[in-house]
């Protein structure tokens, strides 16, 4: 099976339209075929596709092209408005806002795939265990969840960021830790019908142990609600980074964020430097609405049910 | 139902026992130790020795986390040596002040989701549909201080409508003295979480017309007005209750943003300014407080949910 996103590949989907006629053995490949499908009849996923794509360009390609000193502080070029040598303007510090803005783009986009990554790996596992184990082992894992639940990760953050230093690793940890019991949730509520299928009696009398059942039948068949959540993820977390920039608890100064621009921007919002507030916000904005799109047609592609988020 | 109400109480009691062990582990994560947190670096041995002796802290961890569960039990949530008062006591001052915003906002924010979001269901894929779902996609993606600060640009600063902070008293009756001041803290928390509860509902709303029962009432001639009030409304309404308590945290996480930018002076303000004063024993009680109002507050959705809709109970 492969793990690509569905969509992400025009060749794939346009094979997959073709194909889409047979539709035979319900296995994980066959199932990212169809849901490729109809998410690239989506005209929305589409839009969300191609705001991403030129985000994430414009972040990552961009500062090859376009060259600026986004760290060192400048006293006579403070808070320019946009015009030549500054496409946005400068900030308070007279640093260039629209390279920062394509570095802040890194560092958002960067620790919210890795939150993701973590946070669907980790809890698809757990998820997949205890559905698979059930009785006591699933019941104690669940209630771990639930107690893990209930404690806002946004305060336990500031908790652990008032004993020690914030820093990358802890952000990505500590938004990785709070993350992952949703799909973990999730996971387990699949799992618990799916280990009851035919094939994975079948399995069993192979002598097919539990980890390889979980490995590679269980957790392959709930790949749609492992990367729907997973996309809806990294749009959380980029939001939570700029919350916790806001509260001045994210990325060292001068590393640029997203959220840590907007908020510093906001503070001169009634002097009318609407440059320092608006590109950031709105590269919030634009991706996290950007990457919900992409998330909700992936549902609907997968036909993934229900799930409050 | 007396049993599924039994077994879910147990549950419940089970994770807040998880949440209390959780605390207490934060607590105990306390460089160098609980002592040297609250005495200070400068705080000689024997001084650290005579906190830990009249603390139970040279108990074994079990111990000491038995005498903790005792404590709570007796409403000791512990005691703030910056704000010299106890935790209990800051909490009972402040949860009124966060009441006072949080159930407005919720109320004004269904009100606004319930029926925009049953529009949306029956005129599925209209003009409407599209720019409610824009409109809730835009809310979701803003980050909620931002929202905010908008807010108090626009109607504080241009227009001077609204006062731009939350009234200045430190009770609850001081706070509704002065209502205006309440608008706009109210509207950012309304504004910052109809978006999840419009979406929620549409979809529920969604799945409510496409069961059979409705398709017998609509075959029978039932009028569309009766059929949304007395079928889908109802129906669909049952789930609000699961959502309600499932979006506790986020409204818990909304309403520290929201105290924040209008200063009002609730267990959010109280949480952060704690974070900056590193005053712990007011950071754990404000940690414990949302994690048992979350797991009583699930717990009670549940039961209602179960109450509401026979078909939970038999699961």
């Amino acid at each position: 099976m492969t793990t690509a996103l569905p969509g992400t590949d025009p060749t794939r989907s346009a094979a997959a339209a073709g194909g889409a006629a047979e539709r035979t053995q319900p296995t994980a490949a066959g199932t990212l075929r169809r849901a490729a499908a109809t998410f690239s009849e989506s005209k929305l996923a589409l839009a969300g596709l191609v705001i991403l794509v030129v985000v994430a360009g414009l972040c990552f390609i961009g500062p090859l092209f376009y060259h600026s000193d986004t760290l060192a502080t400048r006293l006579y070029q403070t808070n320019l408005p946009p015009g030549a040598g500054h496409p946005l303007g400068t900030d308070d510090s007279g640093r260039d806002i629209l390279g920062r803005l394509m570095l802040g783009g890194q560092s958002s986009l960067e620790i919210g795939i890795a939150v993701a990554l973590i946070a669907t790996t980790f809890g698809a596992l757990w998820g997949a265990l205890a559905g698979y184990v059930g009785g006591p082992l699933d019941a104690a894992m669940m209630r771990c969840v639930d107690a893990m639940l209930a404690l806002p990760g946004i305060f336990l953050f500031l908790y652990l960021a008032s004993i020690f230093q914030p820093n990358l690793l802890l952000i990505i940890i500590v938004l990785s830790v709070f993350s992952w019991l949703v799909p973990g949730r999730l996971v387990r509520g699949e799992v618990l019908s799916l280990r009851t299928r035919d094939y994975v009696q079948a399995v069993r009398q192979m002598g097919g142990r539990g980890p390889r059942i979980v490995v590679r039948h269980l957790l392959p068949n709930t790949i749609g609600t492992i990367v729907v959540n997973g996309t809806f993820q990294v749009a959380d977390a980029i939001l939570a980074l700029a919350l916790l920039s806001y509260l001045g608890f994210g990325l060292q100064p001068p590393a640029p964020t997203w959220g840590g621009m907007l908020s510093a921007g906001i503070n001169y919002v009634y002097d009318g430097y609407w440059w320092q507030v608006y590109p950031a916000g709105l590269a919030i904005v634009l991706t996290v609405v950007a990457i919900n799109l992409i998330g909700d047609s992936l549902r609907d592609a997968l036909e993934v049910r229900l799930q409050s988020r | 139902m007396t049993a599924f109400v039994i077994a879910r109480t147990l549950q419940a009691i089970v994770v807040l026992i998880l949440v209390t062990l959780a605390v207490f582990f934060l607590q105990h994560l306390l460089p160098g130790s609980e002592a040297r947190a609250i005495l200070g670096l400068h705080a000689s041995n024997a001084q650290v020795q005579a906190f830990n002796h009249a603390n139970g802290l040279n108990q074994p961890v079990i111990v000491q986390y038995f005498s903790y569960l005792w404590r709570l039990l007796h409403g000791n949530l512990g005691f703030s040596y910056k704000l010299n008062e106890t935790v209990a006591a800051l909490l009972a001052n402040d949860i009124p002040n966060d009441l006072v915003i949080v159930i407005p906002a919720v109320v004004l924010s269904l009100a606004i989701a319930i029926p925009v979001a049953m529009y949306q269901a029956i005129r599925r894929n209209h003009l409407f549909d599209h720019v409610a779902t824009g409109v809730a996609f835009v809310l979701y993606a803003m980050p909620s201080f931002w929202l905010g600060l908008l807010l108090v640009g626009w109607l504080s600063v241009s227009l001077r409508w609204l006062p731009s902070q939350a009234p200045q008293a430190s009770n609850v009756g001081g706070v509704l003295a002065h209502p205006a001041g309440l608008v706009l803290p109210v509207l950012t928390l309304a504004l910052a979480s109809v978006a999840l509860f419009s979406r929620y509902m549409r979809s529920a709303v969604i799945d409510t017309l496409a069961q059979d029962y409705i398709v017998t009432a609509k075959a029978k001639g039932a009028g569309m007005g009766a059929l949304l009030r007395r079928h889908v409304l109802r129906n669909s309404l049952s789930s609000v209750i699961t959502l309600l308590g499932l979006t506790l945290p986020a409204i818990f996480t909304a309403g520290l943003i929201v105290e924040q930018i209008f200063n009002l002076n609730g267990t959010g303000l109280a949480f952060f300014t704690a974070v900056d004063s590193q005053d712990y024993p007011v950071e754990l009680g404000i940690l414990l407080l949302i994690g048992t109002a979350t797991v009583v507050g699930n717990a009670l959705a549940d039961i209602g949910y179960a109450v509401l809709d026979p078909r939970v109970r038999q699961k």
